[in-house]
């Protein structure tokens, strides 16, 4: 069967600016591209009908079709240097925590290229022992292990002597863990070689080999990379001369000993410009080097003491990178082709439509107003740190354990098959590494499966269930996207009246929530339209626009919990975790927040006796129902998925008003992990009476407003019946009166 | 501790009526059971043939790394996907067809 996969540079563009879209063909010599608008998802039956509007544009048409391989996995480089050339004598010493020992050879440090077999590398061989390898060509290879297997998620002191002129390697291989009674002793082993390691210049790699010049994509100076390393690696240090023990001790000293300086190669610093892709070496020549797809920085070193959990008070004990086989910060893929969005083009939600052998791919887009400029007073605000966030996520389906949480069966279409087919599309942050540990970075730059208007309604495709009720009120609005917030702050949303979120708005940067804060106080007003929003701290890559990180720290439902001391980005140096750990829970900002999951069945909102107040009753004009939203596309109601209520003690303002309360929930529907402190067992809504969406209102003292909706779910109602119903009207009815001018008072206290 | 128990047939016609939303207690516990990831072995998933409308059952292995295999049983409501699957399950537990249809 053919496939077609791509991506684009950028998810944010303005007119005049070029969009580049980067494609994978397998199977096919040729696909078509096409670019589209997208004004609702596709639903099914019940929903408006699926019709992206076609866009004129150079590029639409067949285009020749190229595979184009992901480079996937993690590893840090110093460019080729003359140091390295070791064909004498040569001592390397560096701490290592592997955490899957036996899964095949792995690479820790070395120049070993495997196309030529030449060079040095120390490494874990096939049974997870330290192993020592040169080489000057197929014919000329030497390996030495320790044949004692490194045991899993245990530090330990490993290092290697080439005595050149005895023809001997010695290694040793001694444990460094505390605190428990693990049966292990030291491993130190000598043997003869005839061989020196030969080969041209080469490049100095962690956690990974050379394999040669690559035969696709490469993520790193053309190369290929084999034999990724899972674990972590500290403290690499590289001397020119055979060291015995002693000798090593001091290779391997912190501070650096004087006694190496004359020998010294490199003594590379993790724990430096911790923030950044480089890596510091703070021998002679300055090797500095670079990592390559985003290992995980500012985690625990080998001599971490527990003193400290902020890596930024004391970096010194966070001198380790924790590499994975499975990490991916860009797929590297080169350009097809670009679209250059035309003045004319009105802002909104647009997409790539791949197309070949009858298999689509989606390639979203947003086009925003010019820069500075506002074309409408409503702008609809794309979740593109939460749609990073969710990119690729296969949790959903490797196992039935969603089933048992979801309520009801896993449902897989031929583009989530794709994760399966092509694992080197990379993970969420929603997954765990191949070793266990939690994916703390997501990146946009690679194909994803989940980020199209088709398939399972999560994030994206719920939120162009707003487009669709926008577009059904005249298509008034500009798009702008979180990416635009984080980097431009409040500028990006003064100019508008009204500010509408997506379905689940769950990650946000500090700079993000004070340019909300900024807004509202400026009399911004603020339609919150979805559930469980505002829920995680992250912070973005200081250089590269599009990936984010994310420290899953103390509470707050996780599909992964932050190792001890590592709550804290490594981009940023900011405490992770929920925002609500970080005294800002989001009912500060919009009243609600969450409080409950479940995604078996969907229920209604019940108008409550203060919704008649003076303050609401305009939202509810033209509707007799006390029942509003009981029905929708999504599970059947409008309450539902992920669910927020109000909470006073957590920061809800005291005048902020519960118009509406979901109930009748189902048993999946379980309190928060947050809420749920000491065990109880009458933690589902069945029986717990906190768990319930409020759709909320309050006025802000500048004299803007909030209006929240406290459910995913909300958003699968509003087309009902062909926009006809109470759900449509209460929430066009709040937009009306949001984007009048007059100013909301607050009320008497 | 909750077991099996195939005389409960009363569960079986409580979930035939209303596979999504609120269950009694001993129908959300058998349903734990049921869907216990500890067994470790391949479970029900639905592909998608024609979305909202049309869905094939079929089996997939725990961890993801093989594609999912389709059966011959084809859906096009997801209540009775949900009731057919537990069938099966029941027919596992208890040895025997659920006398039920």
């Amino acid at each position: 069967m053919s496939r077609v996969m791509g991506y684009c540079d950028r998810w944010s563009v303005a007119p005049g600016e070029t969009v580049r879209f980067m494609v994978s063909c397998e199977g096919a010599a040729r696909y078509d591209a096409r670019i589209v608008r997208l004004k609702q998802p596709e639903a099914g039956p019940l929903a408006t009908a699926f019709a992206p509007e076609p866009v004129d544009a150079p590029c639409n048409g067949s285009h020749p079709g190229r595979l184009q391989s992901i480079p996937i996995g993690s590893l840090a480089v110093v460019p080729a240097h003359s140091a390295f050339a070791l064909s004498a004598s040569f001592s390397i010493a560096v701490c290592v925590y592997p955490t899957t020992p036996g899964k095949g050879r792995q690479a820790i440090i070395g120049t070993w290229t495997e196309a030529t077999q030449t060079g040095f590398g120390l490494e874990m061989d096939a049974a997870g022992a330290l192993t020592l390898r040169i080489g000057a060509g197929p014919a000329a290879v030497a390996c030495v292990s320790t044949g004692v297997p490194l045991s899993a998620r245990r530090w330990y002191f490993v290092a290697a002597a080439f005595d050149a002129d005895a023809g001997t390697v010695t290694l040793w291989q001694e444990p460094l863990s505390f605190h428990d009674f693990h049966p292990e002793r030291a491993v130190k082993i000598t043997a003869t070689v005839a061989v020196r390691p030969g080969g041209a210049p080469a490049p100095l790699i962690f956690a990974a080999f050379s394999s040669g010049l690559a035969h696709g994509s490469s993520s790193w100076g053309g190369l290929g990379f084999t034999h990724h390393f899972n674990g972590k690696i500290d403290a690499p240090r590289l001397a020119r001369l055979a060291l015995d023990r002693a000798g090593i001790a001091a290779l391997g000293a912190t501070p650096l000993s004087a006694s190496m300086a004359e020998h010294l190669v490199g003594a590379w610093d993790f724990s430096r410009d911790m923030s950044t892709d480089t890596i510091r070496d703070l021998g002679p020549w300055r090797l500095d080097g670079v990592i390559v797809n985003q290992p995980t920085r500012a985690v625990r070193g080998h001599d971490w003491s527990g003193g400290h959990a902020d890596w930024t008070k004391a970096p010194e004990e966070y001198g380790a990178i924790h590499f994975h086989d499975d990490d991916l910060v860009d797929a590297c893929w080169e350009p097809d082709f670009g679209f250059t969005v035309p003045d004319s083009l009105r802002s909104g939600v647009y997409a790539a439509k791949l197309t070949t052998d009858g298999f689509d791919f989606w390639v979203p887009f947003f086009v925003r107003p010019p820069h500075g400029q506002a074309r409408s007073k409503v702008a609809f605000l794309a979740s593109t740190a939460t749609y990073t966030a969710y990119l690729n996520n296969r949790g959903r389906f490797l196992s039935i354990l969603p089933e048992r949480y979801q309520g009801r069966l896993t449902v897989i279409d031929a583009i989530d098959s794709l994760l399966i087919e092509f694992p080197e599309m990379g993970l969420s942050l929603y997954d765990r590494h191949s070793d266990g540990s939690g994916v703390a970075y997501s990146s946009r730059y690679r194909p994803v499966q989940n980020f199209r208007p088709t398939g399972r309604h999560w994030n994206f495709n719920i939120d162009l269930f707003i487009i669709d009720w926008l577009e059904r009120l005249g298509g008034d609005y500009d798009v702008i996207t979180e990416e635009d917030l984080h980097n431009e702050g409040l500028e990006l949303l003064r100019p508008y009246s009204v500010v509408i979120t997506g379905s689940h708005p769950e990650y946000d940067s500090a700079d993000m929530l004070d340019a909300f804060e900024a807004y509202l106080r400026h009399g911004g007003r603020l339609m919150y339209m979805g559930g469980n929003g505002f829920y995680w701290r992250i912070a973005h890559h200081p250089a590269r626009q599009g990936v984010i990180e994310v420290r899953r720290a103390e509470g707050g439902v996780r599909a992964w919990d932050a190792e001890p001391g590592e709550a804290f980005h490594s981009f940023t140096g900011e405490y992770g975790g929920l925002w609500r750990r970080n005294a800002r829970a989001p009912q500060r900002l919009v009243g609600v927040g969450f409080i409950s999951q479940g995604f078996d069945k969907c229920s209604y909102f019940r108008r409550t006796p203060q919704a008649a107040d003076a303050r609401v009753a305009w939202m509810f004009e033209g509707i007799e129902e006390e029942i509003i939203g009981d029905f929708g596309v999504l599970q059947g109601g409008a309450a539902g998925l992920e669910i927020d209520a109000i909470d006073r003690r957590l920061g809800t303002p005291a005048h902020a008003v519960v118009v509406a309360r979901s109930e009748n929930h189902s048993n999946t529907y379980e309190l928060v992990a947050e809420e749920v402190l000491i065990p109880h067992g009458a933690t589902d809504a069945v029986i717990n009476p906190d768990i319930h969406a409020d759709i909320t209102f309050f006025e802000t003292p500048g004299g803007g407003a909030v209006f929240s909706t406290g459910s995913i779910a909300y958003a699968g109602s509003l087309a009902w019946n062909g926009f006809d119903n109470n759900l449509f009207r209460l929430t066009t009815n709040v937009l009306n009166r949001f984007k009048d001018a007059t100013r909301f008072p607050m009320p008497p206290e | 501790m909750y077991r099996f128990d195939k005389t409960r047939l009363d569960l079986a016609r409580e979930f035939r009526t209303n596979p999504f939303g609120e269950h009694s207690p001993d129908l959300q516990y058998l349903l734990h059971i049921m869907r216990d990831p500890a067994h470790g072995d391949a479970y029900h998933v639905l592909l998608v043939d024609r979305p909202g409308e049309r869905w094939t059952l079929a089996m997939m292995e725990p961890g993801g790394r093989t594609p999912p295999r389709p059966t011959n049983v084809v859906f096009t409501d997801l209540k009775e996907a949900e009731w057919h699957v537990f069938r099966v399950r029941w027919a596992a537990l208890a040895g025997e067809e659920l006398p039920i249809e």
